[in-house]
């Protein structure tokens, strides 16, 4: 009943992630402190080791393009308030339809197969959220049930595929053979040393960043400008409201799905086309669980899961120089990463509450 | 009920120490006359000063009514004594006892009983189980449950509270169900009820029953608050009446100096009129025509059972009942959000009531607008800006979307000012989220937004529900001007003075039909109480 007011909306996109984000790394610096190592040195290498080189920001990049994807999914899904749990089987569909277009049609440039393979990930992403979005829309199932079996399924089915139809002839690994060499993407020192930016030619990002940074201001522009987005909105917020003004909560629930999906497997042309050059088991790698994380951590604002996505992609080359150069632990580095999607994403009120209180009182005065 | 005795040790005669005893019972009595005594009592939520300095003195064994607008602070005033927020200055006297009262438990056992607006009982549970939840007693039921049953059948009894003890709450009608959170208080033994927006729900009938229960426990010496805007009702049953104006006690009158007139006044600040000024209607042709409509809800219960009814340019036609008897279901079938079966015309043409063309954008595209009853749910988007909210149902408009796809945002904003500035919404800031609006300039966004694309038929449901009184004159005045523009209002309102007042026909429904039609010149609200009672 007693609401002491609300947060100023700055503090809220700022100040709550923000703090959350500071208590996840004190509990850690405890933990690396308690397991006799230094936090302290602990935080200088990751730092190092994710922004101190080129050679690392590109992997902090590399990362960070895969968040972008898999955390606009989820935001964009969100703000229909349809909680897509499925980016990773979405993603994997995608690596199926990167893998289709690479390996079967031969392409005279990499421009031109990069588009195709954007419509192949993209189309195969958004057909695998297509039936849960119909199911939910139509038939009432839950889409948060539905997407996350059908992470399951898609594992299953890119397991067959890749065992059964993609595997050269003779070959013991259960993947697809490689993609031709020359439709291999420029990666990012192939496009910055034209403008005379010396930059680290070993780490795989490479031009789907820009796509994904496109991507966000292209979820921004289609939320906040166009019909549909404003129709999305509308039902996300209320879906009495939306009703009421005459829009199809079934079509929208569809349509926000087809995007969603279509962003989720785009992150395949990152990881299967830009890095790995053919499709692997696990060419997700669990980017689809951390886009829930970065949408959280972004408040489903693609600006939000722009920055949210960098400070990903920090945590994870950045653990994992921890665990290259430290005797801590790889699993400690995976428990610090779930502090901070603990404290961003399911701890929110721990934070907002106190801060709430604290503009209350401030405000009184 | 919770007065222990007061046992003098040191007398030793007992017949002499029982005499005492009555004779100091009266004494406190007559020194303290006051079940509550308020002193400076303030609160402020952040910048907003919700009551200021209110100082009361509520006497024990009356009826004490507390009037005023809608955000006036009579609800955060009760939620301080009944220990949901804590005052920020200021002292609370129960029976001339200074008394803290930090959360509802202490209120409780301070013997006070509080009957809400939105009645908070388990649906799936009996009578009985509802009124001993959260005072069980004991890890077994059966001795509370028979404790209850008994208690139960004494006040029924003496105060007309007759509930059965075994029926489920779901299927006790409304005033039922605010008879057993009655129960419930005088179950904790309180002494001093709050009843908020009691006869919101109630048909005439029922509310005069509850105001005979209420008359019976002020009789057994109960203290009875009664929060209300209904001037008619503060006449009809308070010994006293305070009167509350922007987080302020601005007088206390005894009932019988006072009058309707003065209240509102003092309520507002201003004179008021209480009376719609408008000219006769000048019906023309008729827009909308319904035939057997009927409309069953998602348990297959039959909502509306076959209405038949026209309306016509130029008039408003007022929709009385008590709420829950398929007012609602009307409105929502016409508008096109829930299928119903039968026929309907607008214009001469079909109107299809399910499937294809019934739905928001349909309506709109034919020139029909609603202002929905729920405000919050679906007239607005709370969480929007009030500009996006004016686009809202509009967002095909070419005015606003020229392109088909991308929205001219700015193109929406200079309308909202626009529309803003014509409705005087306060404050004008179309930047402002629709939930930073109060109740009355919230519907004064939807009014504008619905009213200002000039149609032919308005579907307008409880449209001063939770509006302050200056609001409410704006409103009405607004409805009787696009009457007069030539347009055919369907006008729903569980406010039969709004009925009264804005209506050219009335139609009284109950239990999904009409009951009749009537004049207001023709009728009153005796004869249509009936009506909505379903007594014809």
């Amino acid at each position: 009943m007693s609401k002491p007011g609300k947060l100023p909306h700055w503090a809220d996109v700022t100040l709550v992630p923000l703090t959350s984000v500071l208590i996840a790394f004190i509990l850690s610096a405890i933990l690396i402190w308690a397991i006799g190592e230094s936090p302290w040195a602990a935080v200088k290498l990751m730092v190092e080791g994710a922004f101190g080189s080129s050679y690392g920001w590109g992997y902090t990049l590399f990362y960070a393009t895969n968040f972008m994807f898999t955390g606009l999914a989820v935001a964009v899904a969100f703000q229909a308030r349809l909680f897509n749990i499925g980016g990773e089987g979405q993603a994997l569909l995608g690596g199926l339809g990167v893998a289709l277009v690479c390996l079967y049609i031969p392409w005279p440039h990499w421009s031109l197969a990069l588009i195709a393979a954007c419509l192949g990930a993209g189309l195969f992403g958004a057909a695998w959220a297509f039936i849960p979005g119909y199911l939910q829309a139509k038939r009432g199932s839950h889409i948060v049930i539905t997407t996350i079996m059908f992470n399951f399924i898609a594992a299953s089915v890119l397991g067959y595929v890749l065992v059964n139809i993609l595997r050269p002839q003779g070959s013991q690994d259960p993947s697809s053979p490689r993609f031709p060499s020359d439709i291999a993407l420029p990666k990012l020192h192939e496009i910055l040393s034209p403008l005379g930016i010396p930059f680290s030619t070993v780490p795989p990002v490479n031009i789907s960043l820009l796509i994904a940074v496109a991507m966000c201001f292209g979820v921004w522009f289609m939320l906040w400008r166009t019909r549909l987005g404003y129709q999305i909105r509308a039902f996300g917020e209320s879906e009495p409201a939306a009703e009421y003004a005459g829009i199809s909560p079934a079509r929208i629930t569809i349509y926000v799905m087809l995007i969603s999906g279509a962003l989720a497997g785009l992150m395949a042309v990152n990881s299967v086309m830009g890095e790995q050059q053919r499709l692997v088991l696990n060419a997700v790698e669990g980017a689809g669980f951390i886009g829930i994380a970065v949408a959280l951590m972004g408040r489903n604002h693609p600006f939000g899961v722009f920055l949210a996505s960098i400070l990903f992609g920090f945590l994870y080359q950045g653990g994992a120089e921890l665990a290259l150069w430290t005797g801590i632990p790889r699993e400690l580095i995976v428990v610090i990463q779930a502090l901070v999607i603990l404290f961003t994403g399911a701890l929110d009120n721990l934070v907002r509450m106190p801060l709430t209180r604290l503009f209350a009182v401030m405000g009184a005065r | 009920m919770t007065t222990a005795p007061i046992a003098p040790a040191r007398h030793s005669d007992p017949q002499m120490s029982a005499n005492t005893t009555d004779m100091m019972r009266q004494d406190t009595a007559a020194s303290q006359p006051y079940a509550i005594e308020l002193r400076g009592v303030s609160k402020a939520f952040g910048p907003v000063q919700a009551n200021k300095n209110i100082s009361i003195k509520v006497r024990r064994g009356t009826i004490h009514g507390i009037v005023g607008e809608n955000g006036a602070g009579k609800s955060t005033l009760m939620s301080i004594l009944y220990g949901f927020y804590r005052a920020d200055a200021g002292d609370i006297l129960i029976n001339g006892k200074p008394t803290e009262i930090p959360d509802s438990l202490s209120a409780i056992r301070a013997g006070i009983g509080m009957v809400f607006q939105h009645f908070k009982l388990v649906e799936s549970f009996t009578v009985l189980e509802n009124v001993i939840l959260g005072a069980e007693g004991s890890a077994l039921l059966r001795p509370s449950l028979a404790k209850a049953r008994g208690l139960l059948k004494d006040l029924a009894r003496e105060f007309e509270l007759n509930v059965d003890p075994d029926a489920l709450i779901e299927n006790l009608s409304v005033g039922h169900q605010q008879r057993v959170e009655i129960l419930k208080a005088l179950y904790r033994e309180a002494d001093i009820l709050i009843l908020d927006e009691p006869t919101g729900v109630l048909t005439p009938a029922e509310a005069d029953h509850l105001f005979r229960i209420l008359r019976g426990l002020k009789e057994q010496g109960k203290t009875i608050i009664l929060i209300t805007h209904k001037l008619r009702e503060i006449m009809e049953i308070t010994d006293e009446v305070s009167v509350m104006r922007r987080g302020e006690m601005v007088a206390t009158r005894q009932t019988q100096d006072t009058s309707p007139t003065e209240l509102a006044e003092l309520m507002v600040g201003r004179k008021v009129l209480l009376r719609v000024d408008k000219t006769p209607a000048e019906p023309k042709d008729e827009v909308l025509r319904v035939e057997g409509l009927r409309l069953l809800d998602s348990q297959g219960v039959e909502r509306l059972r076959g209405l038949d009814f026209g309306i016509r340019a130029g008039e408003i036609l007022g929709i009385a009942g008590v709420a829950g008897n398929g007012q609602s279901e009307l409105l929502e079938a016409l508008a096109g959000l829930r299928p119903a079966e039968g026929k309907a015309w607008l214009h001469g043409q079909p109107l299809p009531l399910s499937g294809a063309g019934c739905d928001g954008q349909s309506r709109r595209a034919r020139r029909i607008a609603h202002v929905p009853e729920d405000r919050h749910r679906r007239g607005l988007v709370l969480n929007f800006h009030a500009w996006e909210n004016v686009a809202l149902g509009y967002h095909n408009d070419p005015a606003y979307n020229p392109t088909g796809w991308k929205m001219n945002n700015d193109a929406i904003r200079e309308d909202a000012r626009g529309k803003i500035e014509s409705f005087d919404v306060r404050p004008p800031d179309c930047w402002l989220k629709a939930s930073g609006f109060s109740g009355g300039n919230q519907q004064k966004i939807v009014l504008a937004r619905e009213i200002e694309h000039e149609p032919d038929l308005l579907l307008v449901g409880q449209p001063t529900r939770g509006v302050d009184i200056g609001a409410i004159e704006f409103i009405h005045q607004r409805l009787i001007r696009l009457r007069d523009a030539g347009a055919a209002v369907l006008l729903v309102s569980v406010e039969l003075d709004e009925i009264m007042a804005l209506s050219d026909r009335i139609l009284v429904m109950f239990d999904g039909r009409i009951m009749g039609e009537r004049l207001p010149e023709a009728t009153d609200a005796r004869e249509l109480g009936l009506l909505m009672a379903g007594m014809a």
